[in-house]
């Protein structure tokens, strides 16, 4: 009891000086990012579920739709974004051992991956748009466009946050002290990578005529 | 209170709790009109009670968040408020403003009203929520702007920090889609889908931003936890809030003309509505519990808690209950969404207000916090109208579903008036739950006249 009441009378004034131990420390970043993160898996989980009874609803249909999507652009993008995730996790393990600019290389070409996704991405909806596509058109595109688009939407903000995590590691912001912002935004990273891969099968390659 | 220039809330506040007295006693009037039909007709009709009822409400919210904003952004931003001056005079135009609409509303037919203000010449009335005249709707939007200048100004001149930074967006967001009132196509879906701009992005948007700088302000001066803890979780909150509610607001564009993929996503990110109102109270109690210090104001304390736990229930539960549209395909236009809009108008937005009114009026008044006997008054108020707004809810909700039963999914459906008549016992019982309401308010303000006395161990 009296250690109860000690531990939270600390002074009110001044920074309160932390030190985490870096392999303690779980989960890595920023408990927020973990409250976001599982909010951000939630919306798809919700979105995912609505696909799947939707898809039993409309077996035929969807199963002749997907067949109209780009699944060579879909598989490259995949292996692009499970790429950028090993480098930003390289980068992680580079700033552990205190390699400043190993991490920052590491974090560009992860960048440099993300933006890979994006313009294949782009040339897709471009393809579809061109051909009169829309979320009005029938259920299943609505469904395409409605996932893909809130999921590219994520890939974007992934990409602003690991260039800012780029941009303090290459100032010398980050050691192996002190990187709790870089898992925080590497965490998020993951996640996106996480949706993509499960986004990916589900709505182009799955394919039964049972709707098992 | 660290700068003079703050002392202006107190007059945004006193405004705010009269008109706070008229919604109610308006709401009292109508609730009775729901059983006893020509109560006070001709004198006040029924369509004229519920414009006084909801029109009271706005504008003594927007009066607190002026409040809140002149209070709050001249200490977060450690410099005296640009110009009290206009604070002030601005006050009296909003007010005399909100009178006269009023008295218009309750002396003249509305119709009338509408010629006599010129709604010819621009036609933006006769529109729920809306029905302000053309002249108070102009004049919403100059006290506006220069309630921005000089919120703006201050901060510009002084120290930055993200929650006077989230406030100036949520009040400027406010400002910014008001503007879309005045906008009336003649095609009605159009007039629908933008008139929900205003109203929806309102509280299921940008006034979130308000509440959630309010909130965070009041929890570091009451706990001392540290403002980058407190900073960093108003950040996840207000991301949560605006992609849920921004594409939420698809929840009102079911069945009115508009495509049916608003079906999904509205459904969708409505339903994902309640996160951001959960997280809101799982951070109110955690940066209480983490308290570094006792703060002798511990009525704000409970407000502040209570605007968590409600606002997670009215909005986010109450909203779930009719969001998705294969349940609100049975649901709209019954009491459900009365019940939603009463605990989530309460829960959110009353209650932010009142957490500032009960952490800034006695610091105005020249005291940390109020006496004992005061806080206790003032706790009486909370728990009578946090409770009776419950019940009123509860009995609503009873009445709703009562009416979706009988009219919506009986193999021998009533009439509309038919299912009302059945529905008589919960309009009586929210009517008594009203004047529980209305003791918890006399409470409430009894609280500010309580004689100062040494609180007693």
């Amino acid at each position: 009891m009296t250690e109860v009441i000690s531990n939270t009378q600390q002074p009110a004034k001044g920074p309160v000086v932390v030190s985490i131990p870096t392999k303690a420390h779980y989960p890595p970043g920023d408990l927020a990012i973990w409250v976001f993160i599982l909010a951000e898996l939630l919306a798809f989980g919700v979105f995912f579920a609505a696909y799947a009874i939707t898809r039993t609803n409309h077996l035929a249909l969807f199963n002749e739709m997907q067949l109209n999507l780009d699944r060579r652009s879909g598989a490259i993008n995949t292996g692009l974004l499970i790429t950028a995730s090993w480098c930003v996790a390289r980068a992680v393990a580079a700033i552990k051992e205190n390699n400043a600019s190993t991490s920052a290389r590491w974090l560009g070409a992860g960048i440099l991956a993300g933006l890979g996704f994006i313009v294949i991405k782009l040339v897709e909806y471009h393809d579809k748009l061109a051909l009169g596509i829309n979320l009005a058109s029938n259920i299943f595109y609505m469904f395409y466009l409605s996932l893909t688009f809130f999921h590219f939407m994520h890939v974007l903000l992934g990409l602003a946050i690991l260039g800012i995590v780029w941009l303090k590691t290459r100032r010398g912001g980050y050691s192996a002290q002190e990187h709790s912002g870089m898992e925080t935004g590497a965490s998020y990273w993951h996640m996106v990578d996480l949706v993509w891969v499960i986004l990916f099968p589900l709505v182009y390659v799955i394919h039964s005529p049972t709707g098992l | 209170m660290q700068y003079r220039s703050q002392a202006v809330a107190k007059y945004y506040f006193t405004a705010a709790i009269a008109l706070f007295v008229a919604q109610i006693l308006f709401g009292l009037i109508m609730g009775l009109q729901y059983v006893v039909g020509d109560f006070l007709f001709p004198a006040i009709p029924f369509n004229v009670a519920r414009m006084v009822h909801t029109n009271a409400l706005i504008v003594w919210l927007l009066m607190g968040f002026m409040g809140a904003a002149y209070y709050l952004v001249p200490e977060e931003a450690e410099t005296e408020l640009f110009s009290p001056k206009l604070a002030l005079g601005t006050f009296w135009v909003f007010l005399a403003a909100a009178a006269l609409t009023v008295l218009g509303y309750l002396m003249v037919p509305y119709a009338g009203l509408a010629k006599m203000t010129g709604n010819d010449l621009l036609p933006t009335m006769g529109r729920e929520f809306l029905e302000q005249p053309l002249p108070t709707k102009l004049g919403i939007v100059v006290v506006a702007l220069v309630f921005l200048f000089n919120i703006s100004m201050t901060i510009l001149k002084g120290r930055k920090t993200a929650i006077s930074l989230v406030l100036l967006m949520g009040l400027w967001g406010l400002a910014i889609f008001f503007l879309f009132s005045f906008y009336n196509p003649d095609n009605i879906v159009k007039d629908k889908y933008y008139w929900w701009w205003t109203v929806h992005l309102w509280v299921e948007g940008v006034w979130e931003l308000i509440l959630g700088a309010i909130l965070a302000f009041v929890l570091i001066k009451v706990t001392g936890v540290d403002r980058e803890v407190i900073e960093k979780w108003l950040y996840v909150i207000i991301t949560l809030t605006l992609i849920t509610g921004i594409i939420g607001t698809g929840h009102h564009y079911y069945w009115i003309g508009t495509p049916e993929y608003w079906q999904w996503w509205g459904s969708i990110f409505s339903a994902l509505e309640p996160i951001p109102f959960f997280v809101m109270t799982l951070f109110a109690f955690n940066m209480v519990n983490r308290r570094r210090r006792e703060h002798p104001n511990k009525a704000a304390t409970l407000w502040a808690l209570g605007t968590g736990v409600m606002a997670f229930l009215g909005a986010g539960v109450w909203g779930f209950l009719h969001t998705l549209s294969p349940v609100n395909y049975y649901t709209h236009g019954t009491q459900i969404t009365a019940a939603h809009g009463h605990l989530a108008f309460f829960g959110a937005y009353v209650m932010v207000v009142l957490t500032m009114i009960s952490y800034a009026m006695p610091l105005i008044r020249g005291r940390a916090a109020n006496s004992n006997r005061a806080q206790v008054m003032e706790m009486w108020g909370f728990w009578l109208m946090t409770i009776s707004i419950v019940f009123i809810t509860l009995f609503l909700t009873a009445a709703g579903i009562l009416h979706v039963w009988l009219q919506r999914m009986s193999a021998h459906p009533l009439s509309f008036m038919d299912t009302q008549a059945q529905t008589v016992l919960f309009y009586w019982l929210r009517e008594i739950s009203g004047l529980v309401f209305l003791g918890g308010l006399v409470a409430y303000i009894w609280s500010f006249f309580c004689k100062d006395e040494p609180a007693q161990a």
